[in-house]
């Protein structure tokens, strides 16, 4: 055992290598340095089956390499013919006994991986989190706790979080490679995941099931903070008030501009579960504008003027009469200062 | 009736003849021809694909174009490409090996191609109008609710092809069971006649569940059924069971073919027999059967729960084994040879290592945790370009070099052969190899953009550039089939100093391919002749006439009116004045089924004195 | 090499069917065909299975079904399956006549069944308004059922034809296979309804 334990490791170093030498990716993006509960149960796995799979292509290449090497016609000998070979009781036996071997050490681990995964025996213990999936956001709906948001979804390190996931129109599939690998997000029945993130951070998330033409712009956030900031976190969205008027004029303009275009018919601020477009009670803290452009105002307005430009398809386009930039001005105004919390994607260190 | 009469014919009469023709060699030149337009097409849509990679946020081509992009290069390259190419192969060779003169149902056999090839131009008509747009895998509910009529001609175009493709794999189940030459028992049967056969099981088994869905798509977008509307109870997973029922075999019936062609292409280059051919024969039929066995691994990620997902993983991982028996048997049969190395080699020395990294990280894939990683991800689209370019391509291109101076009765030119292969084979692993990290970076496939800043630009930059080197193979060879055609070297029969049948008789052969059937006396009968024999071929039976089948445009006029038909059901939903072409189209197909079992067709006979006249 | 496939006594084989190699073909092309055809059952089955109870608030099954109809169409059927190897049995005694007659009896006893069974469509449309549109049962219901009823409808037309054309001609090697491959999908389709009035019918009645 130490002796196999001594070699696999001399081939994972020879993996990792590899790996860097094409690069790792973005941190928080990428598959390759999880740090959540079932990417490292991935992880575990794709390295297993690498080392494996890289031996046998050595096993390969040597035989290849000599043969080819060793076999080729030769000058002289063009009339030269090979004896007839039929085959080989033992080597076939061999070749047919050693990959059977491999494939059950491969197979055992992923079976108790895959049960280990689905295990939802202990869901109720822990947060809940009901996800719907549309054309082209993610709604995220808090058990229990009256909360609703969009594109973010803040959990806590160190716990598991089950999201309970249905789609509203097509099928989605979400992914946040860093955290967990992916679970389709079907319109007929609630599909169950659990992730569980290990470090604070952001995390991107990504739809991996194509759903039209913005399906490559339906990105998300996994906001992961510490379980004390997190219980701050909920209480600070627990106490919004939705009818709160802001300050400043400008503000004040764009939150009667939004009542008055019939924003409010799609975008609820506060706990309403139920919404045709994103909830943007904390969208003042939000990652992004549009779950793919920086949060700046400039960005906001921007996408009020003509969403189609940056997320075909989408179904905002023609769902209100054409504000001018000065009445997007100020209802961006308006939704950038809807910042309920003092926790934000900066404070998962960001 | 030779082939100098062929030659001095006018255009307008050579059409005439492919239009009509019965001729497997015919059909099968057909089908390689009409493949190898779509395999450009495909190529074409690719590098659009690849393009539009390039960079970050690149605004090259629309998002919705992208999405067709995508939908059309995978179906085209699947169903139009690979897979006619592969037929036509089968076709023009598989009779060839067994020593038969015609397959078991000529009219069938063309009446397949036209509903391929017309099928085909089916489906890329939507280009005009907006072609489909929800992925070559058409996932419900996205295709119900696609706009336009894109999917409508996905789903027409393919239940056209798909009927062709069905009625010749029964077609060589049947030639392979009844037309073998005296002395040609199963065993004795080159490989690629036997993968003919299974992966003709395979279709026969396969094609039907897409047949289904299809009829099921096309209710729910035309006619208002509930199969995937959720609405009225309907499920959209039945679309994603069926796809995959269907189209895992399907991986197999590309594959298959291709692995027979190297069986014949190692042994004849190595000059030495197949090592372990009851094992080969034996590991084809296990990967069939596997083969329907493993569909739902396609849907680890749906929810099917974890039982479903571990004994699809497992038999996933199980094809392992068949697969790698072949492998090894290939590297053995290489082992103790004298191997010449030229085109159609290099291609195939190119596939064993190709390919083992296909077949690799397709064990990864089986993987089901490790999977919920890979799927819909560029992890994915490395792999089975890895198995489809590094398996099937590969194989294309390898059996185009072996069997074009049998096809053509000339050889391609070596040069331009190795240029060609060289372009592509370094193209296509810049291409690919790259891709397997792009996936596990967090790029899922079908994205139409990728953002700045996520680490993916270099990646993608890399597989691009591999695009265009692959472009350039591919212009090489075509190139090559120009000026092979116009100067090429004339083949002798046995160009190759071949093992089996297909060699013993002239190139290109006649059309009644064997003046008198041989006699075969064992596995690779050419070779024991000229090793054991008297270098030629033993006659089973003395000259005598030979019948043959009567040319038809039946064929051809009855697949135009099923065309017409079906763009008549793509139309009527707008507007019900369509509907006359769906009746006409369909009249005029039925009318053509009448006339075809009314009338009596007894075909012709070659006699003695002609046969004998056109000396060999 | 004679060219006449004609019969007569004297020169006919023990199998007419089957004596040319054209015949052979058929009739193994015509088996493969229907392993093929049980697959595309198979997924209408399983379609079937998966929507059964989808019914959206529509009519449902023990809504639906009346045994006494269905009884009756199986009964049809089977006869028919029954009078056509009487048919293939003349057919083998090169008793042209006696064939034909038990081939029209096959075709009556098949149109019968077509007739009840648009009867029964036509009585769900009409009286509880179920169509292929109700719900995702209904539309796995006709889909099944209907695509049953097309392959009897295409092996009534193909009957009737080879009937037609052969009335004045009388038996000979070159028609032979048709018959015969004819009774073989004829088994067939009978056989798929066997499996529609257990899967369907009886374990619609029950629930």
């Amino acid at each position: 055992m130490k002796g196999w334990m001594g070699k696999s490791k001399a081939l994972l170093l020879f993996t990792i290598i590899t790996m860097f030498l094409a690069g790792c990716g973005k941190e928080n993006l990428t598959a390759l340095e999880p740090k959540g509960y079932g990417a490292d149960k991935s992880m575990d796995l794709i390295l297993l089956t690498t080392v494996i799979m890289i031996g046998v292509f050595l096993v390969v290449m040597l035989i290849y390499v000599i043969a080819l090497i060793r076999f080729r016609k030769k000058k002289g000998q063009e009339d030269f013919i090979p004896k007839q070979v039929e085959g080989n009781h033992k080597l076939e036996t061999i070749w047919t006994v050693i990959p059977i071997l491999l494939v059950l050490i491969i197979a055992v681990p992923t079976v108790i991986a895959t049960f280990d995964l689905a295990d939802e025996s202990q869901a109720s213990e822990h947060i809940n989190v009901e996800v719907t999936g549309n054309q082209y956001w993610w709604h995220f709906s808090y058990d229990g706790e009256e909360i609703v948001t969009s594109q973010d979804l803040y959990i806590p390190t160190g716990e598991r979080v089950y999201l309970n996931m249905l789609s509203s129109d097509v099928i989605h599939s979400f992914w946040v490679p860093t955290i967990a690998g992916k679970m389709d997000v079907n319109p007929e029945n609630v599909n169950t995941m659990f992730i569980e993130a290990h470090e604070e951070g952001v995390y991107w998330g990504k739809c991996a099931e194509l759903c039209g033409p913005s399906h490559s712009l339906m990105d998300f956030k996994v906001i992961a903070v510490s379980p004390e900031e997190y219980d701050q976190w909920v209480s600070d969205m627990q106490n919004v008030d939705p009818e709160e008027v802001p300050a400043d004029a400008v503000a004040q303009e764009g939150q009667e501009l939004f009542e008055a275009n019939s924003c409010m018919g799609c975008h609820a601020i506060g706990s309403s579960p139920a919404a045709t477009g994103p909830n943007l009670t904390n969208f003042g803290d939000r990652s992004t504008v549009a779950g793919i452009l920086e949060p700046t105002k400039e960005n906001l307005v921007d996408w009020i003027m003509d969403p189609e430009s940056i997320k075909p398809g989408n179904k905002m386009t023609g769902m209100y009469p054409s504000v001018s930039e000065e009445e997007a001005n100020s209802i961006a105004e308006y939704l950038m200062q809807l910042k309920p919390s003092e926790i934000t994607p900066e404070s998962a260190g960001n | 009736m030779s082939i100098a009469t062929t030659q001095k014919r006018g255009f307008g009469a050579v059409l005439w003849d492919y239009l009509t023709t019965v001729d497997h060699k015919k059909i099968g030149i057909l089908y390689i021809i009409g493949g190898g337009f779509f395999f450009l097409l495909g190529g074409l849509e690719a590098l659009l694909i690849r393009i539009q990679l390039i960079k970050p946020e690149n605004d090259f081509i629309s998002a919705g174009l992208y999405n067709e992009m995508i939908t059309m290069h995978g179906t085209t390259m699947i169903f139009l490409a690979a897979m006619p190419i592969l037929v036509g192969l089968m076709n023009y060779v598989m009779p060839l090996q067994i020593g038969a003169r015609d397959v078991a149902f000529p009219f069938l056999n063309s009446l397949g191609f036209w509903l391929f090839f017309l099928g085909g131009i089916l489906l890329n008509l939507s280009w005009f109008t907006g072609a489909p747009d929800a992925g070559w895998t058409n996932y419900a509910p996205l295709s119900v609710q696609s706009p336009g009529h894109g999917v409508d001609f996905y789903v027409m175009g393919l239940q056209l092809s798909g009927a062709g493709t069905l009625m010749g794999g029964i077609n060589f189940i049947v030639t392979i069971v009844t037309m073998r030459a005296p002395g040609m028992t199963y065993m004795r049967m080159p490989l690629f006649s036997w993968t003919t056969l299974v992966t003709s099981i395979l279709i026969l088994f396969a094609f039907p569940a897409l047949t289904v869905n299809l009829f099921l798509m096309m209710f729910d977008r035309m006619f208002g059924t509930a199969f995937f509307d959720i609405g009225l109870g309907g499920n959209s997973i039945i679309w994603q069971h069926l796809f995959w029922i269907f189209g895992h075999p399907e991986v197999y019936i590309l594959i298959l073919p291709a692995f027979g062609i190297f069986s014949e292409i190692i042994p004849t280059f190595a000059k030495k027999r197949l090592f372990g051919y009851t094992a080969m024969v034996f590991a084809t039929f296990l990967i069939a059967f596997l083969g329907f066995m493993v569909w739902a691994h396609h849907m680890f990620t749906v929810g099917l729960g974890p039982v479903a997902n571990s004994i699809f993983a497992v038999a996933t991982m199980a094809i392992a084994v068949p697969t790698g028996i072949k492998i090894f048997n290939w590297l053995l049969t290489l082992w103790g040879g004298s191997i010449t190395i030229n085109s159609a080699m290099l291609w195939t020395l190119a596939f064993i290592p190709s390919f083992t990294i296909g077949g690799m990280t397709g064990v990864m894939l089986g993987s089901s945790v490790a999977d919920y990683q890979y799927h819909d991800t560029y992890f994915v689209v490395a792999h089975f370009h890895y198995v489809i370019v590094g398996g099937v391509v590969f194989a294309i291109l390898a059996a185009m070099h072996y069997w074009w101076p049998k096809m053509f009765g000339r050889i391609l030119h070596e040069g331009m052969g190795k240029l060609a292969f060289w372009t592509f084979f370094i193209g296509f692993h810049l291409t690919f190899f790259i891709q397997h990290f792009l996936g596990l970076m967090g790029m899922p496939r079908r994205y139409w953009v990728f953002l700045e800043n996520q680490g993916l630009d270099t990646g993608n930059l890399i597989s691009t550039i591999g695009a265009f080197f692959m472009t350039f193979g591919v212009i090489v060879f075509l190139i090559n089939i120009i000026y092979t055609a116009v100067k090429g070297e004339k083949a002798p029969a046995d160009p190759w100093d071949a093992r089996t049948l297909e060699w013993a008789i002239p190139s290109p052969p006649a059309h009644y391919n064997f003046k008198q059937l041989p006699l075969v006396r064992g596995l690779d009968p050419l070779w024991i002749e000229k090793t054991e024999g008297k270098g030629k071929m033993t006659p089973a039976e003395p000259v005598d006439e030979i019948h043959m089948p009567n040319g038809t445009i039946l064929p051809f006029i009855m697949t135009l009116g099923f065309t017409i038909a079906s763009y008549g059901f793509i139309y009527q939903v707008d507007h019900k004045g369509w509907l006359i072409a769906v009746y006409a189209g369909m009249a005029i197909a039925l009318g053509c089924m009448l006339i075809r079992s009314l009338k009596d067709d007894h075909g012709y006979h070659i006699t003695k004195e002609e046969l004998e006249r056109e000396a060999d | 090499m004679s060219h006449d496939h004609s019969l007569n006594p004297e020169t006919m084989p023990e199998d007419p069917a089957k004596a040319t190699m054209e015949g052979k073909h058929k009739f193994l092309g015509l088996w493969i065909f229907l392993g093929g055809e049980t697959v595309l059952f198979a997924c209408l089955f399983g379609t079937y299975l998966a929507l059964r109870n989808s019914t959206a608030g529509g009519p449902s099954s023990q809504d639906l079904f009346g045994l006494e109809l269905v009884f009756l169409m199986t009964l049809l059927l089977l006869t028919s399956s029954l009078t056509s190897v009487y048919a293939i049995y003349h057919m083998k005694n090169n008793n042209f006549k006696k064939m034909q007659l038990w081939f029209g009896i096959t075709a009556l006893l098949g149109l019968s069944f077509l007739g009840l069974e648009i009867y029964e469509f036509a009585h769900y449309i009409t009286d509880y308004g179920f169509t292929f549109r109700s719900s995702a049962f209904g539309s796995a219901f006709y889909a099944l059922v209907g695509f049953h009823g097309g392959h009897v409808v295409f092996g009534l037309s193909w009957l009737i034809a080879i009937m037609v054309r052969n009335a004045k001609r009388g038996l000979s090697l070159y028609n032979a296979p048709k018959y015969n491959t004819f009774g073989l999908y004829w088994h067939f389709i009978d056989v798929v309804w066997v499996f529609i009035f257990t899967v369907v019918y009886l374990m619609g009645m029950v629930g």
